[in-house]
Formats: C-alpha cells, sequence, structure tokens
C-alpha cells in the first residue's frame, strides 16, 4: 500500500489530540501496519511522554529538517510494537523552524518506509496548525462535546476547506452517556447538526486513559478500556473498513446507536 | 420538554449548548458579528428611509443557515399607509 499522512487537529487545546493520535499509533501498528508518529507541536514536546518513549529521545523533528542528522537516526522505535516509530518534536525552538514545505518534503521521503504517517498537531490556526496540515491526505478534527470546542472544530473545517483538502473527518472524544442522557452534554448527533462533516468515531471517557497517561502506556493495549475499543474501531474505519458505530447505550441505557445520527449521505 | 418547563427555565443545558453554538457559528462563518450586524440594520433603515416610510422599530435583519447556503434575511415593514399618505398628500 502507498503511504497515507493523517493529521491529527483540533483548534482548541486540551481536547485530546495527542491521546487520539498515540493511540490511533499503537492501534493501526498493531494490526500490521507500519506506522510513524510525528509530534508536531514544537515546542511543547508532549507525544514522547504519552508514548512512553521519552527517555529515548537523541534527535528530533528539527534536527531533521535543519540536517543535523539522518531521517532514521530520528526515528524512536516503540518499546512494545516492533512496527511503530515515533519522530519527537524540539522543545527548545518554535514553529517557526519548520515550513509547510519542509514537512511535505520530510513526509515524502518517509512514505516508502511506512503505511501510516499520523501528525500530531498543535492547537491554534497559525504556522504550526499549517505545517501540520501541509502534507495530509486525511485530517481528523477531535473535539469535545463543549461549546467552545465545537465552535473551534467549525474554525478549523473552514480553514481545511480553505486549503483545498479532501474533506476532513470528525472524532467526538470524552463524551459522557450519562450527562448526554441527562439532556446536560451536546450529544453526538446535536454536534452534526451544527458542523458540516462525517463522523469517523466516538471516544467515550474513560479513566483507563488517565491512567495508560501516567505509565506511558496508550489506552488502546488495554483491552478493558472502552475508549481504546473506540481507537481500534476509527483506525479500521481509516482504512476503509465499514465499523458500525457501536452503540454507547449497554446495559446501563445510554443514549441510542450514533449511527443513524449520522447524515445519510454525508455532507 | 414542554413549553411550560421551558417557561420555567428548566430548559436542558445541552439545549441551550446547542442553540448558542447555532447562533455563533452563523456569526462566526458570516465574519459578521452580532455587533456589525447592528449597524448593518442602521444603515440599511437610513437608505432605504430616503425612498420610502418605514416601521423602523419592527425591522428585523437576521443571519440564518441552510446546511450550505448563509441568507441574510431582511423583514421591513412599511409604515401605515394612512401616515405615508399624510405626509405626501
Amino acid at each position: 500500500m502507498t503511504a497515507k499522512a493523517a493529521t491529527i487537529t483540533s483548534g482548541k487545546g486540551g481536547v485530546g489530540k495527542t491521546t487520539a493520535t498515540a493511540n490511533l499509533g499503537v492501534a493501526l501498528a498493531s494490526t500490521g501496519f507500519r506506522v510513524v508518529c510525528i509530534d508536531g507541536d514544537i515546542g511543547l514536546r508532549n507525544l514522547d511522554v504519552v508514548m512512553g518513549l521519552e527517555n529515548r529521545i537523541v534527535y528530533d523533528l528539527v534536527d531533521v529538517i535543519e540536517g543535523r542528522c539522518k531521517l532514521r537516526q530520528a526515528l524512536i522505535k516503540d518499546k512494545r510494537l516492533s512496527d511503530l516509530y515515533l519522530i519527537p518534536a524540539a522543545q527548545t525552538r518554535d514553529k517557526t523552524a519548520v515550513s509547510p514545505q519542509d514537512m511535505i518534503r520530510l513526509v515524502k521521503d518517509l512514505r516508502t518506509d511506512f503505511d501510516w504517517i499520523l501528525i500530531d498537531s498543535p492547537a491554534g490556526i497559525e504556522r504550526g496548525f499549517r505545517n501540520a496540515v501541509a502534507p495530509a491526505d486525511l485530517i481528523l478534527i477531535v473535539t469535545n462535546p463543549e461549546v467552545s470546542a465545537v465552535r473551534d472544530a467549525d474554525r478549523i473545517i473552514g480553514l481545511v476547506e480553505a486549503e483545498e483538502k479532501a474533506a476532513p473527518k470528525l472524532i467526538v472524544n470524552r463524551v459522557k452517556p450519562e450527562m448526554v442522557k441527562r439532556g446536560d452534554m451536546l450529544s453526538t448527533a446535536d454536534i452534526l447538526d451544527v458542523l458540516a462533516i462525517d463522523l469517523i468515531g466516538v471516544v467515550p471517557e474513560d479513566e483507563i486513559v488517565t491512567v495508560a497517561t501516567n505509565q506511558g502506556s496508550p489506552a488502546v493495549l488495554d483491552p478493558r478500556s472502552r475508549a481504546g475499543k473506540a481507537f481500534r474501531d476509527i483506525a479500521r474505519r481509516m482504512n476503509g473498513e465499514d465499523v458500525p458505530f457501536e452503540s454507547l447505550e449497554s446495559k446501563d441505557g445510554f443514549f441510542g446507536r450514533i449511527s443513524r445520527m449520522v447524515r445519510p449521505g454525508g455532507a | 420538554m414542554s413549553f411550560f418547563e421551558r417557561w420555567r427555565g428548566n430548559r436542558r443545558s445541552a439545549e441551550t449548548a446547542k442553540d448558542r453554538l447555532q447562533l455563533v457559528l452563523v456569526h462566526d462563518r458570516a465574519d459578521l458579528p452580532p455587533g456589525k450586524l447592528a449597524a448593518l440594520k442602521d444603515d440599511l433603515i437610513a437608505t432605504l428611509s430616503r425612498h420610502i416610510e418605514i416601521d423602523t422599530r419592527n425591522v428585523n435583519i437576521s443571519l440564518t443557515q441552510d446546511r450550505h447556503q448563509q441568507r441574510l434575511v431582511a423583514d421591513i415593514p412599511l409604515a401605515p399607509a394612512r401616515a405615508r399618505r399624510r405626509e405626501t398628500g
């Protein structure tokens, strides 16, 4: 297969971009794909700690771009999965150290050795965002069921459209089914109503994600994690599989099947 | 939710969130914040009043959104015919 580059972005900070990138990387690599995750948040490096690889860093993204090391020297191999790699962000530089053209060139060089290139975008809509989006074949927008996060997602959708990229897909992260049921949290259907975008996944709030992040071992690796299951489903959908949207209703009577909420034909 | 519950302020916060989002997104997408829309309304009233007498207090200008199309909707009632006749006559 030809490598595909997917950028995980959001506009608003703190909605779970880095967690999503790490989990999707692990989910894809554990199902036989060769994956590299790139931390695009130069100056605020974090993907390394979420993946548990912080102690292995020698070179970073800016070292590669500025020619201080070979590309393969900056590829950090995952502890658990032999097909998963990380290119960390530089911690002591800022976003202007890299240009969109640099990112396009870097991703091009990676395409021959990998199936999936995942790029963790920084928050915001400035240079770092444009760097992360420039090489993307697929853009995944992460949001939370909150007014501020959804508003920022709408702005990102507009910017992605202006770049004439393929239509982005939406991940609704940190959904609390009990609150949705009570009418105190925006449902996925509400969010799809106001945003013109197709859904690719709904991730429930899950304490295992916090524990997993503490330990530097993404939740996807824990078979008990509901969020992990949701990320595995998203990874399968990224590969074109038609995975039904799991109803979050289960035994405790959660809200209805999300598949029904998705607009027929998309937008 | 019944009208009565709504009236009592028992409205679910998710509904409020959705309504507020829809309104803010319409303005965001058009790059026309509510203050600017108010200025536009004043200008529009001034321009129209040079040609025809309108019922300025009941002019309603709003932004609406279908799936892909944004629309500026203006509802401009004319002043009562009696008043207009008096002025021109």
